[in-house]
């Protein structure tokens, strides 16, 4: 019998699947509703500090094999949205809190409201392509990753994930910044930052002109970053970027990622996205011989010298 | 407002409209098909661009999206509140062609907001006029006016888009007489097409699972004429 569960940082799993940040996850019963659709836990919406309306339309442009976006971080604040979280807890499977700011001080001040509210892990935004002032500009620089991580492992006493940029020279040195701050899993990857221009309209079409590519032309990407951040780091890799199948969940598993987030899929699938990947990937270990995630977990790292 | 383009689309279902460097909003179709179109009011910044468009210039539009009416039994019942006629006039006309027998109650502030009521006139449809000052037709309230129709008539399917207080009474009407119903809703909307979760409702999206709902929807949906959430995703009252 083939065995689908896995444990992060104590987190119990039924399933690899999570639902990515920022999709479907502003509300509560949006994330309950994702929840019984199968999912193996839901990252929230990232929430800062106070309430935030974001970026004016159009947020997204639709493409061939990705959605370029620019929300803007818009969310309701960490106080209104506690009562969000409560009733995404009834969904029964682990909430992680994603959180941002604009520094080490008020990203850990968010992180221990989310704390309080009851969610199992934190996820730091250290990646969000489109914000001034917050996500990738500060995740993108090392020093400042660590210095974050740390902040924040001091007032929480849950697991911290940090997600990662790939807008960068060089995501590994970000995942070992993150881990010599002490988080307990790394997260990657957040979207790469882009821009489509209308040629009628002679401009960028996001009312925020630059936006975060998502999608499936990112998953090349995001498994090398999960592949080379495997190499480096001893904490566990969760794998985000264009994940819509059980095989493409299992490129980033064999790439070293012990679970999957999934976001964009659902704009052409909707939720029931979830228990798909899960079948397929129970097929594939039927099919292959495997009885636990942990048999393929980074196994094409071997042979290597 | 209508354009050269062809779109297939069933009534009830939106485009998002793009006012380069202004705004994208949905905005219903209200005329599927050739020279497809929209009929909108001036209510912000984008819609205020949209006006001062000439012929001849560009503005982007994606879609079809969400899920439209469908056509139930042979005796509907039309209501649009306000702007609320734009969604259900190709409904109208596409019910009058395969045949039904169409009742309209169209509700407006006053005389010179009504909306549709010659394209409507034109398909052949009973019409049933309510005003808030009495300027044209019955004065009240649309809902009033819908009661007194329902008391002599009887309907197969209730087709209604407006305000959404008044949508709460139609649904309460609807139910006491047993009369099926859909509905087409408004939320905040930004991505347009299911990921953002802007638009929600009781776990639901305005523009994936609707915007038009049936009464089963409808009947369990507690936000339904009390909260929705702004653009900051703050629960607010409706």
């Amino acid at each position: 019998m083939t065995n689908l569960a896995v444990d992060i940082c104590g987190l119990k799993m039924k399933n690899p699947t999570m639902l990515a940040s920022g999709v479907l996850d502003e509300t509560g019963k949006s994330m309950l509703s994702v929840a019984k659709a199968g999912a193996g836990a839901i990252v929230t919406k990232s929430i800062g500090k106070d309430p935030r309306i974001g970026h004016s339309n159009p947020t997204i442009v639709e493409l061939p094999q990705a959605l370029l976006n620019a929300m803007g971080l818009p969310n309701p604040g960490i106080d209104a949205y506690k009562t969000e979280i409560a009733e995404a807890l009834e969904g029964g499977v682990p909430i992680i809190g994603s959180v941002f700011g604009d520094g080490e001080q008020e990203i850990a001040e968010v992180a221990r409201a989310m704390q309080d509210a009851g969610v199992a892990a934190i996820e730091l935004n250290l990646s969000c392509p489109h914000a001034k002032g917050y996500g990738a500009e500060i995740g993108s620089v090392p020093e400042m990753v660590e210095a974050v991580c740390r902040s924040v492992k001091e007032n929480v006493s849950i697991p911290v994930f940090a997600k990662l940029t790939p807008n960068t020279s060089s995501i590994v040195s970000l995942a070992k910044a993150a881990e010599s701050g002490g988080v307990d899993a790394i997260v990657a990857i957040n979207t790469l930052k882009g821009m489509v221009i209308s040629p009628e309209a002679k401009m960028p079409i996001l009312g925020n002109r630059y936006g975060g590519l998502s999608g499936p032309a990112i998953r090349p990407i995001g498994v090398r970053c999960v592949y080379e951040i495997f190499e480096v780091v001893k904490i566990p890799v969760i794998g985000v970027g264009g994940v819509s199948t059980g095989r493409e969940a299992i490129e980033y598993i064999m790439a070293g990622a012990k679970a999957v987030q999934v976001g964009t899929a659902i704009w052409k699938e909707g939720p029931p996205i979830f228990s798909k990947i899960c079948r397929e990937i129970q097929e594939f270990m039927e099919e292959f011989g495997y009885t636990k995630l942990s048999e393929m977990t980074g196994v094409a790292h071997h042979g290597r010298t | 407002m209508r354009f050269k383009e062809t779109l297939i689309a069933t009534p009830g279902q939106f485009v998002m409209v793009w006012v380069p460097g202004v705004d994208e909003f949905p905005m219903s179709v209200s005329y599927a098909g050739d020279r497809c179109g929209i009929t909108y009011q001036i209510i912000g910044e984008g819609t205020k661009a949209l006006a001062q468009k000439k012929p001849g210039d560009k503005i982007g539009m994606r879609g079809p999206y969400g899920k439209g009416f469908s056509l139930v039994g042979k005796k509907l019942l039309f209501v649009g509140g306000g702007a609320g006629m734009a969604p259900l006039a190709p409904l109208v006309e596409l019910a009058s062609a395969k045949g039904a027998t169409v009742d309209i109650v169209v509700g407006a502030r006053t005389r010179e907001e009504l909306l549709f009521e010659s394209r409507s006139a034109v398909a052949g449809a009973r019409m049933h006029v309510s005003t808030d000052d009495g300027s044209i037709g019955f004065k009240g309230l649309a809902t009033e006016l819908t009661q007194i129709v329902v008391g002599k008539h009887n309907f197969d399917c209730m087709y209604a888009c407006g305000p959404e207080k008044m949508l709460v009474k139609l649904l309460t009407i609807a139910t006491e007489k047993g009369i099926p119903m859909q509905v087409s809703l408004e939320r905040v909307m930004k991505c347009g097409i299911g990921i953002c979760d802007s638009c929600a409702i009781d776990g639901m999206h305005v523009c994936r699972d609707g915007p038009v709902f049936s009464e089963k929807d409808l009947r369990r949906f507690e936000e339904l004429g009390k909260s929705k959430l702004d653009a900051a995703g703050r629960k607010i009252p409706v």
